[in-house]
This record gives C-alpha cells, sequence and structure tokens, in this order.
C-alpha cells in the first residue's frame, strides 16, 4: 500500500516503468507521463470511448483505469497499431472511407474496432452498431465508420485466405 | 481526486484487514467505471482505495452443488456473458447485453454494478443525494426521478441494469467483513435500502463489509425477460425496466414476478402487478391488468408523470417477452 | 504579362477537381501523432484547472485561496476581474479563479481548497415560459417585420391597418392553421475543449489554441494583454471540434498567458467536461406562436407569427428573418421577443439562427398539408413559385423542385406516404414521412495564400488559414495540384500559424471558398510566370501553355514540352513566391459563388406507447456549386445531417427551475446519437452544370439546418398530430399522444 509507487507494465509492445500516484488514472499517465497523446480525453467518465485503449486485449475506456491497476498488464494504445508507415487494416479502411473528420474520436474509435475484429472478425452491420456504440462522434460520421470498419473486417479476412492460401 | 492510499490485495481477509485497520473512508474498487468518475468530481473522497480485482476467487463464476452458479463480485459483465455456466440465466445476458458499451462491459463488474451510486443529477451535481430534504427533487427538474417510494427525502432512482434481472431469479449476495471470518448471506431484494438521512447508504453494506458473491439459484422452469425503456443506443441509463419471471403451466400463469427499475430509489417490486397473474391464463388482457396493476401505487413528482406511463409499459412488454411473445415496440 | 482570367477547368479536363483524394491528414489522425492544443505539452509545463460558479446568478463576496496556494504543487492562483468581490456573476460554472500546478491532480486539489463567499440572487432560466419570463421582467422587444402587398391610406395607423388587413387576409383565406412550435437550446459540445498551452519566448507569446480562427485571434490577445499583435503567433494544426464555438482567445486563453507571464513557465488550460458545457457555447432556443393562412392550393398567402427566443445571459436571439423560413409569403407579420436568462451565452452554431427558423416554421407549413389532407410534398412544391415569381427566398424555386424531385425518388415518397395519421400499424409502432427545404449563402471569406515554387520543383503554399474536420489540407493540395498538373503528393500545404498570410475564420461555410480561391488566384498567377519562362525555350507564346502530367505542354503539341522540374530550374538560385488575395465583392468572381438549396427527407417510426422514435432512412440532396473533393464534401453532408438527427431526437440543454444549475452537463446524460441511431443515410450531390460552373460554394452548414423540420414533420405524419417542440424526447411525443387523445 502506497501513495506513490513505481508501475511495470507492457505498453504497445515494450515493457515500461512509470511513477505514478494512486489518483493518477491510466490515461493521465500515457498523456501527461509517457506522452502517448493518442487516446484522447472526451467526456472523463467513460461515456465518449475517445480515451480507449486495449488492456490484456479487452477495451477500456483508461479514463475511468486508475494508473495503478496497470501494474503487470499489457497495454496498446493507438500508437501501437501502425507499423512504422505501414497503416494496419483498420486505419486504412477508416482512412480510405473517409470515416474522420476533425480526427479527435479517430483513436478510441479505432481501437475499438481493433478490439471488435479480434472478438468477431467479420461482424455484421448490426453488431457493428453496437460493439461501437460507446463511442462518439460530434462530427460526425457513424456512417462511414460503419463502412470503413466492414471494409477492414474483408481486408483482413481477405489477407488471412490468402496467408492460409500459400501455407 | 483527493490523493488517497491505493492497495490491490490477493485474498478477502486481506481485503478485510485493509477497510478496517484504521479510520477514515474506505472505498471499494471492483473496476471503477462509477467509483473513479465519482472521485474525479469529488464526490466521493476516501482516504483508501481497495482494489479487489486481483482476488482470484471474486473473479470466478462456478457451478454450485445445488444446481446453481456462484458469481464473483468482481467478475466483469463480458465474462458473464462468455460463460456457459450462465447460459440457462439467458435474461442476466440480455440485461447485460442493454448496456451498449463495450467498454463499460469489459471493465465494469457485477458487483460494481450492483453497487453503484444514482445518477441522480443533483447527487451528481455536487446538491447531495439527499438534496435540501429532498426539495431539491421536488422543486427542481424531476424527469428522472422516482415515481414510487418517493415521500421521503430520497426521490433517487436506482439504477442497476442488473438487480431487477437479478431479483426475480431469487439472487443472493454473500457479504463478507468487517471481522475477518464474518460471512453473511442476503437475498438481493433485500439489499437495498431508502436511505432517510445523509449517514445512509443506498444498500445494507456497514463499514468493513462488501459484496464478495453473487449467487443465482437453480435455473428451473422459469421464463423470464427483462424489457428496458431506452431513449437511443448508447450507454444511457433507460428511462424505466421491468423484469419479468413467469412459471406458466397449459397457458396459465402459476407463478410471477416482477421487478422495476429506475423507477423508484431502489428496485421495485410490484407484487399489485404479479397477483394480477397468477392463476390467470396468460392472455393479452391479463398482461394489461398486471400493467395498469403495477402503476396502482404510483406517485409521479411534478415533472415525471410520463415514467408512470412508461413504467405500465415495461412491465407489459417484460411478461411478453418472458412469454416469449414480441414486445409489440422498439 | 496578360491579366489573368481566373477559372476552373471544365469537368471532362480536371484531374484532380472533382475526385475523391484522400485526406492529407488522415494520416496523422489515424494514427495518434495529430497534436490538438491539449496534446501540447512543453518542458517545465504548468497544468491549469479553474473554479466555476456553482450559482447560476449570485455576487461573490469574497475569495479565498489561502489554502489553496498551500496544496503541494500549486504555483500560481489567478482570480479573474470579473470575479473579484462585489462582481455579479450571471450563469452557473463561469471560471473565478484558475490555479496552476506541477500537476493536474494537484490543480484539482488547489481548486477544491478555493474558499468563496456567495450572495445567491434571484434566478431564471425557464425560457420555454414566456409568461413566466415577462413576469420576471426577463423579456425585451427584439425587432420583428411587417409586409403586406396593400399599403395603408395616408390617414390610417400603420399598427391597425396590419391587424385589419391580416383579418381580411385569413378571413379570405381556404384554409386557416394555428399552432405553436418550438426548439431547445443546444451546446457545441466539442469533443476537444476550449483551451489552449502557451508560453512566452521573451516577450513573444506562443499560443497552441484550439480554434477556427488563426488569422484573428492573435489580436484577441493583443487586445487583451495590451501588446502589439506581432509579438504573438497562434499555432492550430488541428481543432477537436468547433461547430462556430471557437474563434476567440476567450479570457481563459488570455489567462493562461497572464499565468505564464507571471511564472515565467508554460501554461496549459483547458476547460473540463462541465465547463466545456455551460461556458462553450450553445444555440438559442426558440419558441413561435403562428397562424398562417393558404388558398385553396395550399399557397399560404398570409403569416403572423410571434416568436421568442433565449440566448442565455447574452448575445443575440433567434431573428425575424428567418420566419417563415425559404418560405416567403406575400403577407407577413412576425414579431421578436428575447428572453435573457441565468445561462451561458450563445455563440454560433452551425449555421446560426437557420435550423431553428427551419424546425419552428416549416413545420407550421407541414401542418397546412396535414389540415388540408395533402401531401406535404404536393404543399411545399406549391409554395416554391417559380423561377420567375419565386415563392421562396433561398434558391431557386427550379433547384429546389429537382431536388426533391431526386430525394422522391431516392426516399420512395410515392409509395410509402400515406395522410397524417393514418399509416399501418405494426404492433405498437407506425412510421411516416416527412421533408424540408433549406438554404445558406457559404460564400468564401477573404483569404490570402503565398505560394513558393522551389527552384528544385517543390510547390508550397503559406495561408493563415485551419483545418476544422472539413479538409482545408486537403482541398488546397487539390486546387494547387490541378493548378501546376501535378499530384496532390507534390504540394507542400502551410497552414495553421498566425504568422503566415491573413485568411477568414472558419465559419459560415466560407473557407472552401475562401481558400481554394486564393489558392487558385495564387497558382495561376505563379504559372503564369514558369509559362513565360518556358514559352522563350520552347517558342511557343505563354498563353498557350498548359500545365499537366507533370509538365508544362504546348497546348495540342504534346511533342512541345518540357518537365516541371526542369521549368522550374529555370529559375535559377531563387524560388519564386506569388502572394494573392481574394477579397468577397458584389461582383461575381469566376471560382466561386454564394447561396445554395437543399432538400431533405426523413421516414421515421414511432412507438406509440413509450413514445420512442427511431430513424428508419434519411435522404438529403445538396447544390454546392464545384464539388472540390466529393469524398470530404460527403462527409460533410453525412455529418451535418447526424448532427441534425441528434438535435431533433435527443440533445437539449437541461436548466433547472429553481437553482438554475445546468443539470446535464456530462457526456452521460447530455444525449447524442450513437452509431444505431441513425437508421440508413442516403446523400446526394445536385450537381448539374449550371450549378457546377457556378464555382465553390460552402457545404458546411446547409446540411444541418433541415433535419429538425423534416423529423418533425414525419413524426407528425406518422401520429397525425404534431409533437411541437425538439427535441422529441419520449416523454414530450407521450405529452402529445396524451393530449390528442383519440386521435392517434
Amino acid at each position: 500500500m502506497s501513495r506513490k509507487r513505481v508501475v511495470s507494465a507492457t505498453i504497445n509492445g515494450d515493457l515500461v516503468e512509470f511513477l505514478c500516484e494512486p489518483r493518477q488514472t491510466l490515461l493521465e499517465v500515457l498523456r501527461n507521463v509517457l506522452e502517448l497523446t493518442g487516446a484522447k480525453e472526451g467526456c472523463s467518465n467513460g461515456n465518449c470511448g475517445a480515451c480507449t485503449v486495449l488492456m490484456n486485449g479487452r477495451p477500456v475506456v483508461s479514463c475511468l483505469v486508475l494508473a495503478m491497476e496497470a501494474e503487470g498488464a499489457e497495454i496498446r494504445t493507438i500508437e501501437g497499431v501502425a507499423c512504422g508507415s505501414h497503416l494496419d487494416e483498420v486505419q486504412q479502411a477508416f482512412l480510405q472511407g473517409a470515416a474522420l473528420q476533425c480526427g479527435i474520436c479517430t483513436p478510441g474509435f479505432i481501437m475499438q474496432t481493433e478490439a471488435l475484429l479480434a472478438e468477431n472478425p467479420q461482424p455484421s452491420e448490426d453488431e457493428i452498431r453496437f460493439y461501437l456504440a460507446g463511442n462518439l462522434c460530434r462530427c460526425t460520421g457513424y456512417d462511414k465508420i460503419v463502412r470503413a470498419v466492414q471494409s477492414a473486417a474483408a481486408q483482413r479476412q481477405q489477407a488471412s485466405h490468402s496467408t492460409q492460401a500459400t501455407r | 481526486m483527493k490523493a488517497f492510499e491505493y492497495a490491490a490485495p490477493s485474498t478477502e481477509a486481506e481485503a478485510i484487514e485493509l477497510m478496517t485497520e484504521r479510520a477514515g473512508t474506505v472505498e471499494i474498487l471492483a473496476g471503477g467505471t462509477d467509483l473513479v468518475g465519482l472521485m474525479k468530481q469529488m464526490l466521493v473522497n476516501p482516504d483508501r482505495v481497495v482494489n479487489l480485482m486481483e482476488i482470484r476467487s471474486l473473479r470466478e463464476i462456478e457451478p454450485t452443488p445445488s444446481g446453481g452458479v456462484s458469481i464473483g463480485a468482481a467478475v466483469s459483465l463480458e465474462q458473464i456473458l462468455d460463460s456457459h455456466y450462465l447460459d440457462p440465466y439467458a435474461s442476466l445476458k440480455q440485461a447485460i447485453n442493454n448496456i451498449s458499451s463495450m467498454q463499460l462491459r469489459c471493465q465494469g463488474t457485477l458487483g460494481g454494478e450492483l453497487c453503484q451510486r444514482p445518477q441522480c443529477w443533483f447527487f451528481r451535481g455536487g446538491h447531495g443525494l439527499l438534496g435540501d430534504d429532498g426539495r431539491a427533487v421536488a422543486q427542481g427538474d424531476n424527469r428522472y426521478h422516482a415515481v414510487f417510494a418517493n415521500a421521503g427525502p430520497a426521490k433517487f432512482v436506482n439504477n442497476s441494469r442488473l438487480a431487477p434481472a437479478l431479483i426475480v431469479r431469487d439472487a443472493r449476495l454473500r457479504i463478507v467483513g468487517p471481522s475477518p471470518d464474518a460471512e453473511q448471506w442476503v437475498d438481493l431484494a433485500d439489499f437495498y435500502r431508502i436511505p432517510r438521512h445523509g449517514e445512509q447508504r443506498e444498500n445494507v453494506l456497514r463499514a468493513g463489509q462488501f459484496v464478495s458473491h453473487i449467487e443465482l439459484p437453480d435455473p428451473g422452469s422459469f421464463q423470464c425477460a427483462t424489457y428496458e425503456v431506452r431513449q437511443g443506443a448508447g450507454p444511457e441509463y433507460p428511462l424505466t425496466a421491468a423484469a419479468a419471471r413467469l412459471n406458466v403451466q397449459s397457458g396459465v400463469v402459476r407463478d410471477a414476478k416482477i421487478v422495476l427499475g429506475h423507477v423508484a430509489p431502489t428496485p421495485w417490486r410490484s407484487e399489485d402487478a404479479e397477483h394480477e397473474l397468477i392463476g390467470k391464463p396468460l392472455t393479452a388482457e391479463t398482461i394489461e391488468a398486471a400493467g395498469l396493476a403495477a402503476i396502482r401505487l404510483a406517485t409521479p413528482l411534478s415533472r415525471n408523470e410520463y415514467k408512470v406511463t412508461l413504467a405500465q409499459v415495461s412491465v407489459e412488454r417484460a411478461v411478453r417477452m418472458a412469454a416469449g411473445l414480441p414486445p409489440g415496440g422498439f | 504579362m496578360a491579366d489573368i482570367q481566373y477559372s476552373w477547368p471544365d469537368r471532362d479536363s480536371s484531374k484532380v477537381i472533382g475526385g475523391r483524394q484522400i485526406r492529407l491528414d488522415g494520416m496523422a489522425k489515424s494514427t495518434g501523432a495529430a497534436k490538438y492544443a491539449y496534446d501540447i505539452n512543453l518542458k517545465n509545463m504548468l497544468v491549469a484547472r479553474a473554479l466555476g460558479s456553482p450559482h447560476a446568478h449570485c455576487t461573490i463576496k469574497s475569495i479565498d485561496s489561502a489554502q489553496a496556494e498551500k496544496v503541494p504543487g500549486v504555483v500560481h492562483v489567478h482570480v479573474l476581474d470579473h470575479a473579484k468581490p462585489g462582481r455579479e456573476i450571471r450563469w452557473q460554472g463561469e471560471l473565478l479563479v484558475i490555479v496552476a500546478a506541477e500537476t493536474e491532480a494537484a490543480a484539482m486539489e488547489g481548486v477544491s481548497k478555493l474558499r468563496v463567499e456567495y450572495e445567491p440572487l434571484e434566478v431564471f432560466v425557464d425560457e420555454f415560459n414566456l409568461e413566466a419570463a415577462k413576469k420576471a421582467g426577463r423579456t425585451s422587444k427584439d425587432g420583428g417585420k411587417v409586409q403586406l402587398e396593400k399599403e395603408p391610406g395616408d390617414d390610417e395607423d400603420e399598427a391597425t391597418f396590419a391587424d385589419k388587413e391580416l383579418e381580411r387576409l385569413f378571413k379570405q383565406s381556404a384554409h386557416v392553421v394555428e399552432g405553436f412550435y418550438g426548439i431547445d437550446a443546444i451546446t457545441h459540445c466539442c469533443l476537444e475543449p476550449h483551451g489552449a498551452t502557451v508560453y512566452w519566448d521573451n516577450d513573444q507569446l506562443i499560443a497552441y489554441l484550439s480554434t477556427q480562427n488563426v488569422s484573428g485571434t492573435d489580436e484577441g490577445f493583443a487586445n487583451d494583454l495590451k501588446i502589439p499583435a506581432d509579438k504573438i503567433e497562434v499555432r492550430c494544426q488541428y481543432v477537436g471540434g468547433g461547430f462556430g464555438s471557437k474563434f476567440a482567445p476567450d479570457y481563459w486563453g488570455t489567462a493562461a498567458a497572464r499565468i505564464a507571464k507571471a511564472t515565467g513557465r508554460p501554461v496549459k488550460l483547458m476547460l473540463s467536461r462541465d465547463q466545456e458545457f455551460k461556458l462553450g457555447g450553445n444555440r438559442p432556443s426558440a419558441y413561435l406562436k403562428v397562424r398562417l393562412g393558404a388558398d385553396k392550393d395550399g399557397v399560404v398567402t398570409v403569416w403572423d407569427s410571434d416568436h421568442w427566443s433565449s440566448p442565455g445571459a447574452d448575445g443575440p436571439g433567434v431573428p425575424q428573418g428567418v420566419i417563415p423560413y425559404v418560405f416567403a409569403p406575400k403577407n407577413y407579420r412576425r414579431a421578436v421577443t428575447k428572453v435573457t436568462t441565468n445561462n451561458g451565452p450563445a455563440r454560433a452554431w452551425r449555421a446560426p439562427n437557420h435550423p431553428q427558423g427551419c424546425a419552428i416554421t416549416q413545420t407550421a407549413y407541414d401542418d397546412m398539408a396535414a389540415r388540408m389532407g395533402i401531401s406535404s410534398y404536393d404543399l411545399f412544391l406549391k409554395n416554391l413559385g417559380t423561377d420567375d415569381s419565386p415563392g421562396v427566398a433561398g434558391a431557386k424555386p427550379s433547384v429546389y423542385a429537382a431536388e426533391m424531385e431526386i430525394a422522391a425518388r431516392l426516399i420512395d415518397w410515392k409509395a410509402k406516404w400515406h395522410p397524417h395519421g393514418k399509416g399501418a400499424r405494426r404492433g405498437d409502432i407506425v412510421d411516416g414521412l416527412g421533408m424540408s427545404l433549406h438554404t445558406w449563402g457559404g460564400g468564401g471569406h477573404e483569404s490570402t495564400c503565398t505560394v513558393k515554387i522551389h527552384p528544385d520543383g517543390g510547390v508550397e503554399s503559406f495561408c493563415g488559414t485551419q483545418d476544422i474536420g472539413s479538409g482545408t489540407r486537403t482541398v488546397c493540395a487539390m486546387v494547387l495540384a490541378e493548378t501546376f498538373g501535378l499530384g496532390v503528393d507534390a504540394i507542400r500545404i502551410n497552414y495553421g500559424s498566425s504568422r503566415f498570410p491573413v485568411s477568414g475564420p472558419s465559419g459560415g461555410s466560407t473557407t472552401v471558398g475562401g481558400v481554394s480561391e486564393s489558392h487558385r488566384r495564387a497558382g495561376q498567377e505563379a504559372l503564369a510566370k514558369i509559362c513565360e519562362m518556358v514559352a522563350e525555350k520552347l517558342g511557343v507564346p505563354a498563353a498557350e501553355l498548359i500545365a499537366d502530367d507533370g509538365r508544362i505542354k504546348a497546348r495540342g503539341d504534346a511533342k512541345k514540352s518540357v518537365a516541371w522540374k526542369e521549368a522550374c530550374a529555370m529559375l535559377g538560385m531563387k524560388p519564386l513566391e506569388v502572394t494573392a488575395t481574394f477579397r468577397p465583392s458584389r461582383n461575381k468572381s469566376p471560382l466561386s459563388d454564394t447561396k445554395v438549396g437543399g432538400v431533405q427527407m426523413a421516414h421515421v417510426e414511432v412507438d406509440t406507447r413509450t413514445g420512442l422514435i427511431r430513424m428508419r432512412k434519411f435522404v438529403a440532396v445538396q447544390d454546392m456549386g464545384l464539388i472540390i473533393n466529393r469524398r470530404l464534401a460527403e462527409s460533410q453532408i453525412y455529418g451535418a445531417v447526424i448532427m441534425g438527427i441528434a438535435y431533433s431526437l435527443f440533445e437539449q440543454r437541461i436548466s433547472d427551475p429553481a437553482s438554475g444549475a445546468f443539470l446535464n452537463a456530462d457526456m452521460s446524460k447530455y444525449n447524442l446519437c450513437r452509431l444505431g441511431d441513425i437508421g440508413e443515410i442516403v446523400v446526394e450531390m445536385y450537381e448539374p452544370e449550371s450549378e457546377r460552373s457556378r464555382g465553390v460554394i460552402g457545404l458546411g452548414e446547409p446540411p444541418v439546418i433541415g433535419p429538425g423540420a423534416a423529423i418533425s414533420n414525419a413524426v407528425c405524419n406518422a401520429l397525425g398530430f404534431r409533437v411541437p417542440v425538439l427535441p422529441l424526447t419520449p416523454q414530450r411525443v407521450l405529452e402529445a399522444i396524451k393530449n390528442n387523445a383519440g386521435r392517434a
């Protein structure tokens, strides 16, 4: 038990240690300590999804996770999705499909889509609308976001088929 | 957030000790989807936060010897959806699926869901849960407030979305603390209470106690369903909800249990609606009568009469769904 | 050099313009690399948080910051001038004291330790209730207009004449409708709140501001801080939503600069979410009582309305000019009352006043159709008039008529329409169709751009504009790429700094028109200079040269050409720099124009027992002149429609009648659309040559105007009676059902 502590977590594949207070949220640490400002603070109470990151593979609103809870966790943020300048299928689909405008909600939507496709590689349109209901877009790109997720799913399916075919 | 101490014990006993070893307020963290927001707004200012998520026994779903299922308080809502043990309790899964945020389902736990604080906007806006002895609600905008049991200072509604579904299933809670080996079982129906003054909380937990497990009895041959009136497809709370449990034999209702949500400071059981159903053939007329009976005791506030209508429709539609009929509306 | 004829290439020869170029800022945004004002973390930076007034109306008696200053980590406490003892505070959330600290947590704790004594004053927020507002002394006349075909005689009093003449016109009307309509106040609710990260470099202020107005906010800082504007640089590469609320540095922005000066450290001050709701801007409410009369064909010939509107504590309400909206009956009287409340002051909200005007008047036109038992489509069509004798004040009647036909086809109006309240019932569910018309100016704002062409062939531009999400960077690059016959990737666009040539604020759909003008002009002028050099070398007159496919070519003689790089190398050592300015004027520019029209149709379902409404389909047909980027233009329309669905069904600012508190200043209680709430949306661009040839016209505002009326009309068509006030919440639908018992 403590007031300040070093927490170690794997963030985007790297083992990271940071010093934090119990009252700091994971989002605060990501943005202000680790300079990972891709996750955004929209509402600060879990309703907009702009701060979504994956924690041990599951999507969480990092504004409601205490940084101390990240001890030993594996965390993936938007900064860990692309490989260098090579975008993954979801990012590519959001870009191609014009599923972003001001862009402030985009990292959250992309992380949530990553979680969805990991769990359900071929979601129906209704499933997409349901699984992304925790994310808000004010601009609002919802229609194109749905299309982008469908397209990302199809791309990923195709990629995995062609990988299987070459095996 | 005010500064606090943080501890993540790995056993129940350690947790109890951490909750009782010193003066000052202690809050239980089990997912944090409610508590962390409350602490940020400085509505809840604990000196110590005890995180239950590292206690393995609290994160398990297990069958019980009596044919039921025991769910650890720190089990996430997504974990419940994924559990085959809970397949026979489809209406519980359905109620969880109504919580339209995958993030909140992954992060939120069953214990946390049941112990969440009210959404009442006077409470959340810093005016206190019983703001001005109930006058803040009575004289203010009370469109989302209670339509039952609202005569006292408490006019908020209990916002648990799973409690009605669990109460119709006769769920029980295992409560531990404040002494290291203290354990008691409480029916979920008796867990909530209406606070009369500012020192009381909305449930029977005393300092040093927490909910460790939720136990569901044998699923039996009931038909259950939950219906929520949800304005949109997002994670917003429903306006009203009802859970229904029916035992129908040869077209006649042998047994029924009806619990409404978001209409009173506690989940609101309607024995009036149950009486209208029990012993009657399950017809449209019977269902309509149950809906009407459910609102017989309603005492709407200045701006929430519409919720009485919604409560009535919620009961009808929950019963229809439990009976395997389409709800009739959205 | 001959005068340059500014022009766009025609449809067939356009290589880039009108295409579907992917947005150039998309990479940064989809990887999290884009830095918004509140992502800027500077070395040694302080984080500031503010205390807002808990009271909607009070006087400050005293402020004690001693305990706050003692909180570990707190570095500076700044009491705002308007919060000094004795000052009156007129809305909840108004910032009083700012605490700057080493961490956000310390700043928040500091704020919690501030001790302020207030003297509460009487509160009024019930803008819906005109009688109560009058009693509270919160109303004032806010203009009005009377227009009658007949004129009063010399000896007649105008007001009395108007009374009598209107009565006469109503008497001779074949159909008369009386109604009440309204729309509540909503907020901008930008996901990135207002705020800035600022620092001083000696006597220079650098402000990373979340703004729609890069070129204009340096003046704002300068005026408030009393320093020359040339000592200030405002920077903004990305904005997390503005919608009309981010044109100024705001007092919290300048306060951050003051704290940075006092402490000698960079300061970040962003509003908290509830402060953003309370202070970041809102759209005025509007409520209208009207009587309108139509002839036997349904053409409305007389309109007599009285409306009231509240901008909160300050600012203009909805004016008479948008009443009735688009439609222009020959005889009208429109009176306006402003209601002042203890809510935060209104700010421009996407298409200021038009959504309200549309929602509270085209609903009345629809009720006329219902009264007559005819289709709204037919009534709207009759009221358009003709191009020679228009019945509308927006776009040309022929444009609306053509768009109506397209929209009707896309939503299958003929097959799906039924008389009001007479549709088939499926369980407790009924469905209905509704429509609306809208218009907007959208002419380009003043814009200056410098194009720089380097001897190595590199092209870049400098312009003090910004991208609020609409795609400014991409549009500018496309214009220059088209002009120089290059790929979009070959162009570097520099914007987002007040040090660059001045360009207007991004408001009122003026940006695309403005920046495409300045970029095209500077581009054409630079190209002319390049062509002059190439002309000599090729022995072809400069006027005969074109830029295409990476080369400067002789028109019609492909053999005579030089590569772009080679042409630029002729510049020698010095880059070519050309600056051009577009100033809007009365004379039509060949590159841009103003005024568009659009038609929207909604198909909804209503659950008559719960009052829940679900969108089935929404069709938006829009005219916008020349389209630069089709993909981005579509995004604008989809986005606007969904915002419109949100304010039609969900969004409202809820103020507590007793305390004046903004009760739902929280994203969990301020309801917005989610992915599952929007139904099917169909977007159709209306772009015959007659429209395309007008040049560029802004598109941000127009499609957000119509959803309120279209959806309200669809709900009315479903139920057979009006739910008078937006948003159409279950509570309101159920109350309307109760008030119309026996009619549902």
